[in-house]
């Protein structure tokens, strides 16, 4: 069984973003880590392969500090690695499908695996995409996943429930919180993981070129949230104060 | 950014390390405080997840004898604003392991290290006694030896782990007229005949990690338990000394900085004569005045780390990092809770047990007297 992992290197959950002087969002000391839901992927990847036989490959598309969050998998007990770089041009979602999908297109799969969103943009497009582009049938939103004999049986949610679909291999799925409880990279893992491959590629390695990855849409501008109000304090008796509570509650905040 | 000291698997250590404190660890630190004591299954945790062998060779379990992710193992396990979690798998890690990893027979190494490195059991290292602390050459503690065993008399107090430890690396004079000469290392196991824990001590702080009392009567501890040679046990306590030493400093250094980031914090948020406190200059300077020293000391604990790690003398700096960065700590603690006002004085804010925890760093493993005593042997020769 050959699993494939596209995961993407986010900013922390706890990192606190701001704006730089052009408006974009400020990468400099912002600590990096795995997409959460991708970690879901891998920790799903692992565990289909420690069943039976199999391999797990992560791929990613990214900068040289993308390699931190692929061997971050690779200490979880991924097997390879796949980096692409594409260079300092902007991205969008049609651009990294297109890029995994090429790379992918000369390896050997039977399940691709990835986050159904990344925490960062949001868009939950790049798995299906890549999906579409190799003609494979993708599930999203998976939080079961059983394979047996050349077949897949996905459990996703569906609105106020879930549904149960069975689907040939190969196919795509995407994670969903609650699919699986990742595990910490072991101790040894990481000792070791600098020993395990990591194939780093170029655009034209995988045979492309700028133009034929060039984004299809453009972020116009960034806006931070309006700043927290300050909380009120209603003073008094216990009795008077949850009156006052009430009143505001239905007449200034108008939530009950 | 991440120190030159620590390499890219370092930083995945840390990242992992963090990741199960704030998970596996923080949310329970009120509960183990106030219980006066962390479970036993986290030595076990622990083990699975690969820390407790992060300083010991694969052939144990470990993952490699890498200092430096032992290091950040035990800075990070200070974020948890809780010291005596860190104390307790520490005291059976870092300070009981070695002793029989660096000096002990292949024999005793089998037998100990695998469980201590999954966490399966629990070590101690009992040194002091009632009646020598700071004078270790001073012990009481004797053991006879009577061929194939020895009889070991006597009484250990202040053991960290010392409650519930299923072998205790035990000092003992083995030639009571030799002094630091005749003193060697006998691994004691809990259910041995004539080894009782006399009680479990209340302390000022350090209270998720049990310390206790131990009292041998008649104790026959079977020949093979004895680590390394008769009389070196002086020398060898000695030599790990330094490990231990690194780690208190470590530890001072990430908790006094903890002290600095909530006292920051507080001061974004409190709000007094209009303003919040981070507004005052005297507080803004108090506050670069407690960076400033955490600073230094980190610098100081990681230039003796880093001498350490390449295998050179590392003595005299050790003892510098180890007294600079615990007198500090218990400074900067102090400021943190001065900085929080009133509410620095109540149980409910957490500051006020950083400030009891740090509090051990200039007694235990050598006072920062002792500290300035190897300093100045060196110095003036
Ligand atoms: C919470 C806790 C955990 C501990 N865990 C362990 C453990 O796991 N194993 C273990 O073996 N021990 C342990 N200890 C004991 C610790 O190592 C000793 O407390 C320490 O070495 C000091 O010894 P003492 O308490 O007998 O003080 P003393 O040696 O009596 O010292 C009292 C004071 O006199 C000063 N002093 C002593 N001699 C001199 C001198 N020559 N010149 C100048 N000043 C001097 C000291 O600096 C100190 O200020 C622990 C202690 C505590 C509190
Ligand atoms: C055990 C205990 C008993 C007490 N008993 C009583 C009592 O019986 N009656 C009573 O009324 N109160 C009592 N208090 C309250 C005590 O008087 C206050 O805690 C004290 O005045 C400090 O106020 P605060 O705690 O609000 O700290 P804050 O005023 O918030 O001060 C926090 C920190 O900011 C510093 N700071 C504040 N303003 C400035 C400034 N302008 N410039 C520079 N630094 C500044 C302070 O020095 C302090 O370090 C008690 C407190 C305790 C802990």
């Amino acid at each position: 069984m050959k699993i494939l992992v596209c995961l993407k290197q986010t900013f922390d959950t706890e990192a606190k973003i701001t704006l730089d002087s052009n408006g974009k969002i400020e990468s400099k000391g912002v600590s990096m880590i795995m997409n959460p839901y991708d970690e879901f992927a891998v920790e799903e990847a692992l565990r289909i392969k420690e069943k039976g036989e199999g391999e797990v490959t992560v791929i990613s598309v990214g900068g040289q500090q993308t390699q931190d969050a692929l061997r971050q998998a690779l200490a979880m007990g991924a097997d390879k690695a796949v980096l692409v770089d594409p260079g300092e041009i902007e991205l969008d979602e049609f651009s990294t499908a297109t890029v995994l999908a090429k790379t992918i297109g000369g390896m050997e799969y039977d399940i691709i695996l990835g986050g159904f969103r990344a925490i960062d943009d949001g868009s939950a497009q790049v798995v299906g995409r890549v999906a579409e582009l190799l003609n494979i049938p993708v599930v999203n939103v998976v939080t079961k996943l059983e394979i047996e004999g050349g077949k897949a049986l996905a459990t996703r949610e569906v609105e106020g429930g879930s549904e149960v679909i069975e689907v040939a291999l190969p196919a795509a799925f995407t994670a969903q919180k609650g699919l699986n409880e990742p595990r910490y990279p072991s101790m040894k893992g990481i000792m070791k993981a600098k020993k395990k491959p990591m194939d780093k590629k170029t655009l034209a390695d995988v045979g492309l070129d700028e133009n034929q990855i060039a984004a299809k849409v453009k972020a116009l501008s960034f806006s931070l949230p309006e700043a927290r109000q300050a909380g009120k304090v209603i003073p008094g008796e216990a009795a008077e104060a949850a009156k006052e509570l009430a009143r505001l509650l239905r007449e200034e905040a108008k939530v009950i | 950014m991440a120190h030159w000291l620590f390499t890219e698997e370092h930083e995945l250590v840390r990242k992992t390390v963090r990741n199960w404190v704030e998970k596996e660890i923080k949310p329970y630190v009120e509960e183990w405080e106030n219980a006066g004591e962390f479970p036993r299954e986290l030595f076990a945790r622990a083990g699975e997840l690969g820390f407790l062998g992060l300083t010991y060779p694969e052939e144990y379990g470990g993952s490699g004898e890498d200092y430096l992710a032992g290091a950040v193992f035990f800075e990070e396990m200070a974020r948890c604003g809780s010291a005596g979690v860190a104390a307790g798998l520490g005291a059976s890690m870092a300070i009981a392991g070695p002793q029989i990893y660096k000096f002990g027979s292949e024999e005793l190494k089998n037998r100990f290290l695998p469980p201590t490195i999954s966490g399966k059991k629990i070590g101690a290292l009992a040194i002091t006694e009632p009646n020598a602390g700071s004078d270790v050459a001073s012990i009481q503690t004797t053991a006879r030896n009577m061929g194939d065993h020895y009889l070991v008399n006597g009484s250990k107090i202040f053991i960290t782990n010392g409650v519930r430890a299923d072998y205790v690396v035990t000092a003992v004079k083995t030639d009571p007229a030799a002094g630091h000469k005749g003193i060697s290392l006998l691994v004691i196991e809990k259910g041995t005949p004539g080894f009782t824990v006399a009680k479990k001590l209340d302390k000022l702080g350090w209270n998720t990690s049990d310390t206790g009392e131990l009292v041998f009567e008649d104790c026959r501890v079977p020949g093979e338990n004895l680590v390394g040679r008769e009389n070196m046990g002086f020398y060898y306590i000695m030599q790990n000394f330094a490990w231990e030493r690194l780690v208190m400093a470590l530890e001072a250094v990430a908790s006094a900085q903890l002290a600095i980031d909530v006292a920051a914090e507080y001061a974004r948020q409190r709000v007094q004569f209009g303003r919040p406190l981070s507004k005052f200059q005297v507080t803004r300077h108090k506050l670069a005045d407690m960076a400033s020293l955490v600073e230094t000391a980190r610098c100081l604990t990681y230039h003796a780390l880093s001498l350490y790690v390449s295998g050179r003398d590392a003595v005299t700096e050790v003892a510098m990092a180890k007294l600079y960065a615990c007198e500090i700590a218990n400074r900067v603690t102090d400021e943190a809770v001065q900085i929080h006002g009133g509410y620095g004085y109540m149980m409910e804010y957490p500051v006020q047990r950083f400030w009891r925890d740090a509090r051990i760093g200039t007694i235990g493993g050598g006072t920062s007297d002792i500290m300035k005593q190897v300093i100045a042997g060196r110095l003036i020769k």
